[in-house]
């Protein structure tokens, strides 16, 4: 069966050609620390942290990451009231990405652009909200919203940049758990290369801080953050990192076929090479390392390059205890314990992003292709002796010689995992 | 509640539920939807609101009854005597 893999791998990469290449040609993003890339990249060099604190029903004050984007460049008033906060997050998304690519939406077919957004939960927001509301009511039910439905559906986040946007190709979401925003990705590439849409908006979002129940599932777990000052709260890879971060924010990336970014002269913020997508099988919490091993060699084959090619991988890790430690033990069966490559993370700036995290994740280390410098993780102040590598890229940044291949794992729930691989754009 | 009352209410609950609408030139006798942007959810809401402020709650079939301003505060004015 592995040497079936290795073949399809290598097929898969001497078929490559202009039109089986897929490119990132724009990015719209909201995260706690930046609300575009520039901005999100200069603060992820600058060790500046976007997480705070949020007054949330039952549980009082909890530590968050919570986006400042303004939603009325792009709504009007009724339709934030209307829509959800993830729809308000994803349509900022899509909207900056588009701009960004410099596509003018009048001159492309709608119908033949694709929107696939990864999201960990849907609707718990909402539903909430609504049974806290009818709790002013005695629970009767007559007060229960009639906006309930078309805000909990699971496509809502998507289904709401189509009504922004007049889209009118697919749009729905993947529920993948925290590896969401990269099975958005890859859902996007599979589409292009099946020619079902021309043009593909992907990536995922996250409303979740509104959410008490997940502060409280995770609180009752043992894993969720606490820490005095709410910017050193989510440390993977310190000894005292103690739990997860929740956030919210979005990514959306324009993916595109390599002959139609060259044709209209598109900028080319990097290639997707390599992806791969496992099932742990074993555990409704806990990560298995041998899977996510898998995962990422697997991600490798389908590049088509060797664990030495890799210059950065961006880790999933959440600052759980046994989370962190799982990945860098999965990273040593990919990459060999000795491995020299350059290891960071972003949630220690942002907290974890939820179904946004895979992409939001992956495009702030974009911008080493071109300014060949790693962003660090921070809040390291006593590095776990268990998460150590050559090059962990602690608490600043690091320049270095050339970046060609960058990837980024994303691992989720009920063992879901995935790995994407980025290359340079070379013609 | 006396009539004006009442109208400046309905205009309140209504600029809550549709903020981009200029409400300032509606004219009470003809159709609400016809003179600003707004559809059959946004008018659940002022059904809604009037369930939640004052626990009236309008049967299905006389909705039309309140489609204009002039209809609404009519409808309405005896129901709200006592607020």
């Amino acid at each position: 069966m592995v040497a079936q893999g290795d073949d399809i791998g290598h097929d898969i990469a001497a078929k490559m050609n202009d039109e089986t290449r897929i490119v990132i040609t724009g990015i719209g993003l909201t995260a706690p620390n930046g609300n575009n890339l520039t901005e999100f990249r200069q603060n992820l060099l600058a060790g500046k942290s976007g997480v705070g604190k949020i007054e949330t029903h039952y549980m009082g004050e909890v530590i968050a990451g919570i986006c400042h984007f303004d939603p009325l460049k792009y709504q009007k008033k009724k339709e934030v009231r209307r829509g959800t906060r993830a729809g308000s997050i994803a349509i900022y998304c899509a909207n900056e990405a588009i701009a960004d690519s410099k596509l003018a939406l009048s001159s492309v077919d709608k119908s033949r652009i694709g929107i696939y957004l990864g999201v960990t939960e849907h609707g718990n927001v909402e539903t909430e909200n609504e049974v806290y509301n009818i709790k002013q009511f005695d629970y009767n039910v007559d007060f229960w919203s009639h906006h309930h439905n078309p805000r909990t559906v699971a496509n809502n986040p998507a289904g709401e940049i189509t009504l922004n946007m007049g889209i009118t190709g697919p749009h729905y979401t993947l529920g993948a758990a925290c590896a969401a925003g990269s099975i958005g990705i890859i859902q996007g590439l599979q589409m292009l290369l099946l020619g079902e849409v021309d043009l593909a908006l992907t990536g995922g979002v996250s409303e979740t801080p509104n959410t008490f129940g997940v502060f409280a599932a995770f609180k009752n777990e043992g894993a969720l953050a606490s820490h005095p000052d709410p910017q050193k709260a989510c440390r993977p890879f310190d000894k005292n990192r103690n739990g997860i971060v929740v956030s919210e924010g979005g990514c959306i990336c324009v993916l595109e076929k390599l002959s139609a970014a060259l044709e209209r002269g598109a900028r080319i913020y990097g290639e997707v090479v390599g992806y791969a997508i496992n099932s742990d099988a074993s555990d409704f919490i806990l990560p298995n390392p041998q899977r996510q091993t898998e995962c990422m060699r697997l991600a490798l084959k389908k590049a088509g390059i060797s664990p030495g090619e890799v210059d950065i991988i961006n880790t999933h890790a959440t600052g759980t205890r046994e989370g962190d430690k799982a990945e860098c033990q999965a990273i040593r069966g990919a990459f060999g314990d000795d491995t020299e490559i350059y290891i960071n993370n972003t949630k220690s700036f942002i907290g974890h992003t939820m179904g946004a995290a895979g992409a939001l994740e992956l495009v702030g280390n974009l911008p080493s292709f071109e300014d060949n410098i790693v962003h660090q993780t921070i809040n390291v102040d006593d590095l776990d002796p268990d998460c150590a590598f050559k090059n962990l890229v602690i608490n600043e940044p690091r320049k270095v010689d050339k970046v060609d291949y960058i990837l980024d794992n994303s691992f989720g729930m009920l063992g879901i995992n995935s790995a994407l691989i980025v290359k340079r754009y070379e013609e | 509640m006396k009539a004006q009352d009442i109208r400046a209410m309905i205009l309140e609950v209504i600029h809550q539920i549709v903020p981009d609408e200029d409400l300032s030139n509606l004219k009470g006798d003809v159709r609400i939807r016809d003179q600003i942007e707004m559809d059959s959810m946004d008018f659940l809401d002022i059904m809604m609101e009037l369930r939640k402020r004052y626990g009236i709650k309008v049967p299905e079939e006389d909705y039309m009854k309140l489609s204009t301003l002039d209809g609404s505060v009519a409808y309405l004015e005896p129901l709200m005597k006592q607020f």
